[in-house]
């Protein structure tokens, strides 16, 4: 009873108690940690939201929080339409509701049921180019293209307005979507020439 | 963003009854959805409202009804406004891009809150946002602040267009208030000035709805100019704007309309111009003349004493455009 390998009866039951307590731990940290959430961080809501985006209709489930620009990226993959500012100021999220241009990172998807969204995915009629696609090919409309799905959605909607009279009327009417590549003046000729 | 629930209105008094303290209603959503992405705007709730309200302009007698829901870009393009109200057109078309006009709503553009950078900056005080928190711009960035009608409160400003004109034509807000009751609010009542509570912009009962602006018939659409100086030719907020609009008598104006936006925490009349203008000839003096008076009654912060200069010179162009437009 007094050789090196000996271990007494406390021994073990405060090394078994302990090692017991420890694997406890993780389950109550957690519990408590998702209580302090729930408590701190209100649980996100969803809901069911049937939505049309280029003669598709999906139905999904999503958070109410989710924009129309999110929609699109994450949870339809539809990641044409791009992302710039996320506060309507730069118009490289811009696609059409209902026909009409809009900036769908201030749209919020719940609000989009019985309304049918077009994106630059759904422009092109099968491998056929839409004529402003291939005037921004062919007057070099863009650099970098970041800009260029929203550009190209707003010159659809402003030939479409028929606001292309002048140089100066077609830059008004494209003022909200920016290019810091500065490629303005071939958007410009590109609307220009669809408007023809 | 915090999350929040989601419900569709069909009638005025089911959105009204629905409506609870944390609950927002939601139109166009320009405004209110990025300041919800921002933790500006916290709702519990959005309560989808742009199935209640009138998306037409009606002609009533002695006046035209602007449905709540007549978006931007319709309001610039209605036949209606183009031929009696062209002023407001005018002034839709200067704010904003095609595509938030598309879908930015005519009551809130009434509602919109301002662009002073530091409302939205989070980590900066602002009473607007935070009341007592304190004024940053009162020390701070001053070039968007207001030149008139401000207090150590707040120096923001109201950044719409479209309430410029409507604040020069006399136009009328009507609301229905949560005891589904109807009111009739003077567009010059409506906004407000800082006051000790600059976190409250208008005079809107609080949970009611606006259901139309009324713009009574005014002999306002011939001689009319909207001039808006911005840090760039298109897409920015003023930094001074200015609505103007003469009845004329052959050379002599009969009645004169002059407001401006980018200079106070509400829509500015600048009355006693308006006062000076009554039966004088139309020329350069007499607008120069009116100019002056308004450039008397300013008071330029420290950091936006242009707003002074650019402002007479936007009054006088403005002028002089009503009787070449």
């Amino acid at each position: 009873m007094n050789g090196k390998n000996y271990y007494s009866r406390r021994f073990f039951l405060k090394t078994s108690g302990a090692l017991a307590a420890l694997a406890a731990i993780p389950a109550t940290v957690k519990s408590f940690y998702m209580d302090a959430k729930r408590l701190i961080i209100p649980p996100r809501q969803k809901q069911p939201l049937i939505v049309k985006v280029n003669k598709q209709t999906h139905k999904l489930d999503v958070d109410t929080r989710t924009t129309l620009l999110d929609l699109l990226r994450e949870d339809l993959h539809l990641t044409g339409t791009k992302k710039g500012c996320d506060h309507g100021q730069c118009g490289a999220c811009t696609v059409h509701v209902n026909g009409e241009r809009v900036l769908s990172c201030l749209t919020l998807a719940a609000t989009l049921p019985g309304k049918e969204v077009t994106t630059i995915e759904g422009l092109a009629d099968g491998d056929q180019l839409h004529p402003m696609q291939a005037a921004f090919l062919e007057c070099d409309g863009f650099q970098c293209g970041y800009c260029t799905p929203g550009q190209i959605m707003s010159a659809v909607a402003c030939v479409k307005e028929g606001h292309t009279k002048s140089v100066a009327e077609i830059k008004e009417f494209m003022s909200g979507n920016l290019c810091r590549c500065g490629a303005y003046n071939g958007i410009v000729a590109s609307i220009q020439k669809v408007a023809k | 963003m915090k999350p929040f629930s989601f419900s569709k209105s069909d009638k005025v008094s089911k959105a009204l009854s629905a409506k609870k303290e944390a609950v927002q209603f939601l139109a166009g959503g320009t405004n209110l959805v990025d300041l919800m992405k921002k933790n500006i705007a916290v709702p519990d709730g959005l309560i989808d409202i742009t199935a209640v309200l009138s998306d037409k302009v009606e002609a009533q007698s002695g006046s035209t009804r602007i449905g709540a829901m007549v978006r931007n870009s319709a309001l610039a393009t209605d036949p209606q406004i183009l031929a009696k109200n062209p002023l407001v057109a005018k002034a839709v078309l200067a704010g904003a891009s095609p595509q938030i006009r598309n879908m930015a709503s005519t009551a809130g553009n009434l509602l919109q809150r301002t662009r002073c950078p530091y409302f939205y900056e989070t980590s900066t005080p602002c009473n607007k946002r935070k009341p007592g928190s304190g004024c940053s711009a009162l020390h701070g960035e001053q070039r968007m602040s207001a030149i008139i009608g401000y207090n150590d409160a707040c120096v923001a400003v109201h950044p719409s267009d479209l309430c410029i004109a409507l604040a020069a034509l006399g136009a009328s807000v009507n609301v229905t208030d949560k005891g589904n009751k109807q009111l009739v609010i003077p567009f010059k009542d409506f906004h407000k000035l800082p006051e000790s509570t600059p976190d409250l912009d208008n005079h809107l009962p609080k949970d009611a709805i606006i259901t139309s602006v009324d713009i009574p018939d005014n002999p306002f659409n011939k001689h009319f100019a909207y001039v808006k100086l911005r840090d760039r030719d298109s897409y920015a907020f003023a930094l001074v704007s200015v609505a103007a609009a003469l009845d004329l008598d052959g050379t002599r104006i009969k009645e004169a309309r002059l407001a401006s936006g980018g200079v106070a925490h509400k829509p500015w009349r600048w009355q006693k111009a308006e006062q000076y203008l009554k039966g004088k000839e139309a020329n350069a003096a007499t607008f120069h003349a009116a100019a002056a008076i308004v450039a008397d009654e300013v008071k330029p912060l420290p950091g936006n004493g242009f707003k002074k200069v650019m402002l007479m010179g936007a009054i006088e162009t403005a002028l002089q455009h009503c009787l070449t437009a």
